[in-house]
């Protein structure tokens, strides 16, 4: 039981910059980025070739960097070249795919036995709890800077943008440029996750992000859903306690048996249905109503 | 402070929509003017604040405001010396923001350096948005956390006037601010924006509909018909002009009565 609380928290831990990205782009500047597939396997590509070239701790700010590369370039096709918002996002994915298989040279890149950020923070005595304290610490230090920055007038800036857009219009701020910091900030994250994620597993696949836009969004649901709105403390770490509650659901799903390529699905219907919810909650409500009123007025005759 | 030099503007030009918007409009407003336009319907009231506001660039003419030439400056850009109220009160605030985060962004964006992406508000900042937010009487100042879209329509449309104004604009355009709000909270806001345009003595072009407003508030009425300026009257006519007078002037300039649906001759 312990063994499977470790290891959600774990995995919640490096898949959380995901879902933070998506707290980022699709909760506060209101666009569906579908980079976050190709992005993710960048950040896990870049990680894994500089780790082989034997800098683990340079692979995380190289892994994110490339990424925002790919957030800037789905960034300036909506915002310069007009293209939809989740087409922009579709076309840049397709086209990391090929990106991502040059960084590799292949479609699978092992760094066993390579030196990482894990096997350096060994030395420190952690015992077991190695990688967890070391995923713990780079995201709560990822959530309190994403927390300082979007109290900044950037940061500000960029939540204005996905609230009212009017408004942003009228009070001297470029939407184009907030939208652009926010994508690629936002990818940034996604390929930190990807960085991590390869450092953890020692091995990085063409295919690692697939999927990864709606495992974001589920666990961006979960902890918006449970852990609510509020202070943007509380929902930053909401989304975070999302992606642990996710893993959770997760590794007792693997428990009870089911077969991991499942959880794609489950994650879908998770998403879907939490999205759908509120439309679900207003339709309910209108059959009540229309129950109620239709059998009073037979009573009523009768 | 303003120079507007013969601007015209044509929409969907060559089409069988075509309709000329603005056709040499021309204006000057020296500091502290505070001229009130009326118009009839499709007069180019707000197409001419939408022009000044950078929505569109014009097809011909300047504009410069402060000195400056922004004929061909982007919306955001001109936004930094200009303040826009509209008359729907959701445009002017971010409703998913708290009242403080909203009056942030308003001081930061016109305050210190344009580049200065990263800095907040200080302790001192928030007292200060306390005590603005005080002057309008509305209880406000003790909701600073709470979100924007939980405001009236009229504390909205309130606060949407003291974030336009806290750091005094070159110009304030309000397009019919008071409009879609209840007489009493529209006299409210009216009062407000008397005061703190006179406070700061900030130049500024107010729409409306209401006759009586047209001559009281501000030293010049502008009417506008068939997107020019047909009448422009300010200093001693003014003061003692009625609403009567103001109509026959209209007639006699423009040809014909002043066609507005939505007019308030009291």
């Amino acid at each position: 039981m312990l063994y499977i609380v470790q290891t959600a928290l774990e995995a919640g831990a490096l898949y959380a910059p995901v879902a933070l990205a998506l707290f980022l782009s699709y909760s506060i500047l209101d666009i569906a980025d579908l980079t976050t597939d190709g992005s993710f396997t960048l950040g896990c590509a870049v990680s894994a070739m500089v780790c082989l070239a034997g800098h683990p701790i340079l692979a995380i700010p190289a892994a994110m960097a490339a990424a925002a590369a790919a957030g800037f370039i789905t960034a300036f096709l909506q915002t310069k070249l007009a293209v939809p918002s989740i087409l922009a996002g579709i076309v840049t994915n397709i086209g990391l795919y090929t990106v991502n298989l040059m960084v590799m040279g292949s479609s699978n890149r092992s760094i066993f036995r390579r030196e990482t950020i894990f096997s350096l923070a060994e030395g420190l005595g952690l015992g077991s709890a190695t990688k967890l304290v070391v995923c713990a610490v780079v995201v709560l230090a990822m959530c309190a800077a994403l927390v300082w920055f979007l109290g900044t007038r950037l940061g500000l800036s960029i939540r204005a943008t996905g609230d009212n857009k009017d408004m942003v219009r009228a009070s001297s701020i470029n939407p184009n440029f907030t939208i652009t910091v926010g994508l690629c900030l936002a990818n940034a994250m996604t390929g930190l996750s990807g960085a991590l994620v390869v450092q953890s597993t020692s091995s990085a696949d063409v295919n690692m992000g697939t999927g990864m836009v709606v495992i974001g969004l589920a666990a961006l649901v979960i902890g918006e859903t449970l852990i609510g709105k509020g202070s943007m403390v509380r929902r930053v770490l909401g989304v975070l306690a999302g992606s642990i509650i996710y893993r959770i659901i997760y590794a007792a799903a693997l428990r009870a048996n089911l077969p991991a390529e499942y959880m794609k699905l489950v994650s879908a219907i998770i998403v879907g249905a939490a999205i759908a919810a509120p439309a679900i909650k207003r339709w309910i409500g209108f059959e009540k109503q229309k129950h109620a009123a239709l059998a009073e007025r037979r009573d009523h005759r009768a | 402070m303003l120079d507007i030099v013969n601007i015209s503007k044509t929409f969907n030009p060559g089409t069988v929509n075509e309709k000329k918007a603005l056709s040499g409009v021309s204006l000057h407003m020296e500091r502290g003017d505070f001229a009130t336009i009326v118009g009839s319907n499709g007069a180019g009231k707000s197409t001419l604040f939408n022009a000044i506001a950078g929505g569109f660039i014009t097809d011909q003419g300047s504009i410069s405001l402060a000195g400056r030439d922004i004929t061909y400056e982007a919306e955001y850009r001109r936004s930094r010396q200009m303040g826009h109220l509209f008359q729907d009160p959701m445009r002017g605030t971010a409703p998913h923001m708290t009242i403080e985060e909203n009056m942030a962004l308003a001081y930061l964006r016109a305050g210190k350096s344009q580049r200065a992406y990263f800095s907040r508000v200080s302790k001192a900042d928030k007292a200060a948005f306390r005590e603005q937010l005080a002057r309008l009487g509305m209880g406000l100042e003790d909701r600073m956390r709470q979100s924007v879209g939980l405001l009236s329509g009229g504390q909205r449309q309130a606060l949407a006037l003291l974030m336009a104004t806290m750091v005094p604009p070159d110009l304030l355009l309000l397009d019919e601010h008071t409009a879609a709000l209840d007489p009493e909270t529209a006299d409210k806001v009216l009062t407000l924006t008397r005061e703190i345009v006179a406070g700061g003595n900030i130049t500024c072009l107010m729409v409306t509909h209401n006759m009586k407003n047209a001559l009281e508030l501000g030293n010049r009425t502008l009417m506008m018909d068939s997107g020019r300026i047909v009448l422009d009257v300010g200093g001693e006519a003014r003061k003692n002009m009625t609403v009567e007078e103001l109509l026959v002037q209209f007639k006699e300039n423009v040809g014909k009565g002043l066609d507005n649906d939505r007019i308030l001759l009291s």
